[in-house]
């Protein structure tokens, strides 16, 4: 698969591509056009009262020769008056329009055909679930979020260790992962394509390195990777790729990664049953390329420091294998 | 004064933790500081300007003010004040021996629960942020409670409550805020965080049924009207300065105090808006924003009245003037950024990412910055008896004005770009480093100005032309003492036979007599109409309150390390307690 890795308005809240960052972008932009309006009014005012009085300074104050006349008073008391009353209406209608906006996104998630998924935060990845009524149609995979498009999805959201927050702004707000509490949210994308996530809740050390791709593709397309995903690892077929399962599996990488189809059976790392068709590698971090895989399994304290993957002590003639092996995980 | 001068040394070193953390976002992937030393310096930046500058130099410029603002010779509880500002003091070093020994806390200056607990941040860190916390509250209660006191029963006499300087009525309302705010941050980081971490409590532990999110609703309780604390003195200042170079009274005074009061209100009830994106009801988080927008109302108010000063006023256009314009500038966009924070679905997309961090340097720094430096220029005369270099003061405001945009205006672009906050690095392909470069150009010209400043602080101290008492002209008490004030401010008390004193018929005007001057001996007045009531001695300076201070330190340090310090800390600080409170001799005062 062609990696187009990171295009300028794949992360962004003002390229929405779902009803909910569209309702959402519209609102942010009716608020800055009126306010930069209301801005330019109060500077104008401001700048206006300098300009009518500024006549040098060394001057008597004015309390001491003359008072401004009760009509001048009066004056001023309507216009601060007025202009009181103007920003409680416009307040009042800023905050209906809110809420109306809040109303509308929760409105879009009551839809028959909807989808669910659990995302769980972890120190420093993401792992998805997709969730079913079939236990054998429950689908556990990592970093990489595939939805159909035009179809509503709700997100499940929880953590196993600190708080994070999910967003992928192209199609939603944030909504924070937190240990032992659901939230929910429901996204939709209108269009297919890559669109980045972020962690938004400082998690600790790698915060900066928890990204994860959504990829919104047409339903045919993505009941297609659906079922490819739900099928386990192929078993490797020439003696080249047994080599590297083997290195694989006699490691210390089973402790914490599956490859479902084999004994590598952890739970506390991403699954790499389907390694090899995913974008990126380490939450995002990195094109998924054999060099980068390579330089990732040698050294992940180097590229992302703190980071929970342990450096495993591999023999120099299985490093090939295996890392062909990983890539043929597709 | 000491206040002042260490609040600033605190300013500097927050800048220069700024400096660097623009620094190392200046071009994606920048080996300069790793994540952890970012991490560290991010969190020691917030919490230095929160706790260790913004709010003291609040409090220092208060207790320095108020006193000469309401015509008195001192604080009331000036002992209280030097045990303030010494754990004020310690708190600090605390700090910064935490960050220069590795021990640096590094779970934000908002240490959310469960990342700062004793799971995710094993070692001293996040303890040492606890305690500096416990330190500074102290600190800050220590001011509030005295400079409380000092604006309700020492005014000069005939200062009733409608004719108190806008800046007393400022620092009454921030004391007020203070009183109820601080005591829940010590609840959240001494007895949630801090029990949690030295003795296994479970307060924000899931796994044994404790709540994580509890502890942010009590950070937050405290953590928005905190910003008012500092923000709600700045808005006094920028009365005092307006009406003194508007040559004329503030306008719609009642107002303007109502304003004020209302502004502390609605700040104990809007924190939630810090935390839309944790998922509550939808009928709650409704109410948080129309709470919020409020705020929009109280803050339009106090500008309109200015402008309305301005309008009618004849504007002395010198430096303090160029800030408190800057401030109206800088401050307006930040609260408009700031109604569009409060809507929930904005909130959604821009919370925690750069968008806030714009808004609310917009806010801290234009909304109260500016108007402290301001206030500065203001006051210097009165501080050292000497004039500011006017023309060095303008260069140093443009210098700062512009340099500020230019650090915080391209954050807002970043948020659309999808750049979240408190992250250490970033990649080329994300198109944010043009933005990122033209905060960190933006942040060394901040530098440039600060350096303007205090060249010109250091320089006009020095040789500036002598002032007198009021080179200014301006109606209120302070211009009445000598510049800069003797120790006890005013040998003769000046009476308030109006608003503006200085500025009403000398005819009228009226002082004091009958005052010992060989001790210290102030006027107590009644609350509501100023009248004066009886005399009143304040004790002198004694060595108990630092004593008081360190002996409380040994207990909340060594708790740090070993939780017995909890017992023993208490029974020293209640001997310092008992040597400070020590039964004396009556003072005899004469009727």
């Amino acid at each position: 698969m062609s990696v187009p890795f990171i295009a300028a308005l794949q992360q962004s809240a003002i390229a929405p591509v779902g009803p909910q960052a569209g309702r959402i972008a519209f609102l942010f932009w009716s608020f800055l056009i009126l306010l930069t309006c209301v801005f330019l009014l109060t500077i104008g005012f401001t700048l206006w009262a300098l300009s009518r009085h500024h006549r040098g300074i060394e001057q008597e104050p004015l309390e001491r020769t003359h008072r401004p006349s009760a009509a001048t008073d009066a004056r001023m008391t309507r216009a601060i008056g007025a202009a009181t009353v103007v920003t409680v209406l416009i307040l009042f209608g800023l905050l209906i329009a809110s809420v109306v906006t809040g109303e509308q996104l929760a409105g879009l998630r009551y839809a028959s055909n909807a989808m669910a998924v659990e995302i769980t935060g972890n120190q420093w990845w993401w792992e998805i679930r997709y969730l079913s009524d079939n236990t054998r149609r429950i689908l556990r995979t990592a970093n990489e979020l595939h939805i159909p498009v035009g179809r509503p999805v709700m997100i499940r959201g929880t953590s196993h260790d600190v708080i994070h927050s999910f967003w992928a702004p192209n199609l939603h707000g944030k909504r924070d992962l937190i240990p032992s509490r659901i939230t929910t949210e429901w996204i939709e994308a209108d269009q297919p394509g890559q669109y980045r996530g972020q962690c938004a809740e400082f998690c600790g050390l790698q915060h900066a390195h928890m990204a994860l791709w959504v990829i919104a593709e047409p339903q045919e397309k993505f009941d297609a990777w659906f079922e490819a995903q739900l099928q386990p690892a192929a078993p490797p077929e020439d003696a080249h790729l047994q080599a590297g399962e083997q290195a694989f599996l006699s490691s210390s990488c089973v402790l914490c990664h599956t490859i479902r189809g084999t004994d590598a059976a952890g739970q506390v790392a991403p699954d790499l049953t389907h390694l090899a068709s995913r974008l990126t590698i380490a939450a995002g971090t990195l094109p998924n390329n054999k060099g980068n895989l390579g330089g990732w399994i040698a050294d992940p304290q180097t590229i992302k420091p703190g980071n929970h993957m342990a450096t495993v002590a591999l023999k120099s003639e299985d490093v090939q294998p295996l890392l062909d092996y990983l890539e043929s995980l597709h | 004064m000491r206040y002042i001068v260490t609040a600033f040394l605190f300013l500097l070193a927050g800048g220069v933790e700024a400096l660097l953390m623009r620094l190392q976002l200046s071009f994606p992937n920048n080996p300069m500081l790793g994540p952890d030393k970012y991490n560290q310096i991010f969190t020691v930046h917030g919490s230095n300007m929160m706790f260790l500058f913004a709010v003291p130099v609040m409090e220092g410029m208060g207790v320095w003010l108020v006193p000469l603002m309401l015509g008195t010779r001192n604080v009331a509880f000036p002992r209280l004040n030097a045990f303030g500002y010494w754990m004020y003091l310690i708190g600090g070093l605390l700090l910064y021996v935490g960050l220069f020994t590795n021990t640096g806390p590094d779970a934000g200056w908002f240490a959310y629960t469960p990342l700062s607990g004793p799971q995710f941040s094993p070692g001293k860190r996040v303890d040492i942020w606890a305690q500096m916390i416990t330190f500074t509250e102290i600190s800050a209660m220590c001011v509030a409670t005295e400079l409380a006191v000092t604006i309700l029963k020492m005014r000069a006499p005939g200062m009733s409550l409608n004719r108190i300087p806008m800046y007393c009525w400022a620092m009454l309302v921030q004391s007020a805020m203070v009183l109820f705010a601080m005591p829940a941050v010590m609840v959240a980081s001494n007895v949630f965080l801090l029990t949690d971490r030295t003795i296994g409590t479970h307060f924000s532990n899931p796994a044994e049924g404790g709540d994580p999110l509890l502890y942010q609703h009590i950070f937050w309780f405290f953590g928005h009207p905190e910003v008012y604390i500092i923000f709600i003195p700045a808005l006094g200042m920028v009365s005092a300065i307006v009406a003194a170079h508007s040559r004329r009274s503030i306008f719609g005074y009642p107002a303007m105090v109502l304003s004020l009061v209302a502004t502390a209100f609605i700040g104990f009830g809007l924190w939630v808006h810090h935390m839309f994106a944790t998922g509550l009801p939808q009928i709650g988080e409704a109410y948080f924003t129309a709470a919020s927008m409020m705020i929009g109302i109280t803050s339009g108010v106090q500008i309109f009245c200015w402008i309305a000063t301005l309008w009618t006023g004849r504007v002395r256009l010198n430096t303090a003037m160029h800030f408190v314009l800057g401030f109206i500038f800088i401050f307006v966009m930040g609260g408009l950024t700031g109604i569009m924070l409060a809507a929930i679905p904005i909130d959604l997309q821009v919370h925690d990412t750069y968008f806030v961090v714009a808004h609310f340097h917009y806010v801290l720094i234009g909304g109260a910055l500016f108007p402290l430096f301001g206030g500065f220029h203001h006051w210097f005369p009165k501080f050292t008896g000497r004039m500011i270099n006017e023309r060095l003061g303008k260069v140093s405001f443009w210098v700062l004005f512009l340099g500020f945009n230019l650090t915080f205006f391209p954050m807002h672009l970043l948020r659309l770009k999808g750049m979240p906050r408190r992250v250490y690095t970033y990649s080329p392909e994300m198109h944010w480093t043009a933005a990122n470069g033209m905060a960190t150009a933006g942040a060394l010209i901040i530098l440039i100005g600060g350096i303007l400043f205090i060249v010109n602080v250091i320089s006009s101290r020095r040789s500036g032309p002598i002032a007198g008492a009021n080179p200014w002209d301006a109606g209120s008490l302070e211009w009445a003492a000598d510049s800069p004030p003797a120790p006890y401010n005013f040998a003769f008390l000046p009476g308030a036979v109006s608003r503006y004193p200085l500025w009403s018929d000398p005819a009228d005007r009226v002082v004091v007599t009958g005052m010992r001057n060989d001790r210290r001996e102030i006027l107590v007045t009644e609350t509501v109409s100023g009248e004066p009531r009886f005399r009143h001695v304040l004790p002198g300076s004694r060595i108990w309150p630092l004593l008081t201070a360190l002996l409380a330190t040994a207990g909340l340090v060594g708790s740090i390390f070993y939780f017995q310090w909890y017992y023993i800390g208490a029974v020293l600080t209640a001997i310092g307690l008992i040597g400070w409170f020590w039964p004396k001799e009556p003072v005899e005062i004469e009727p």
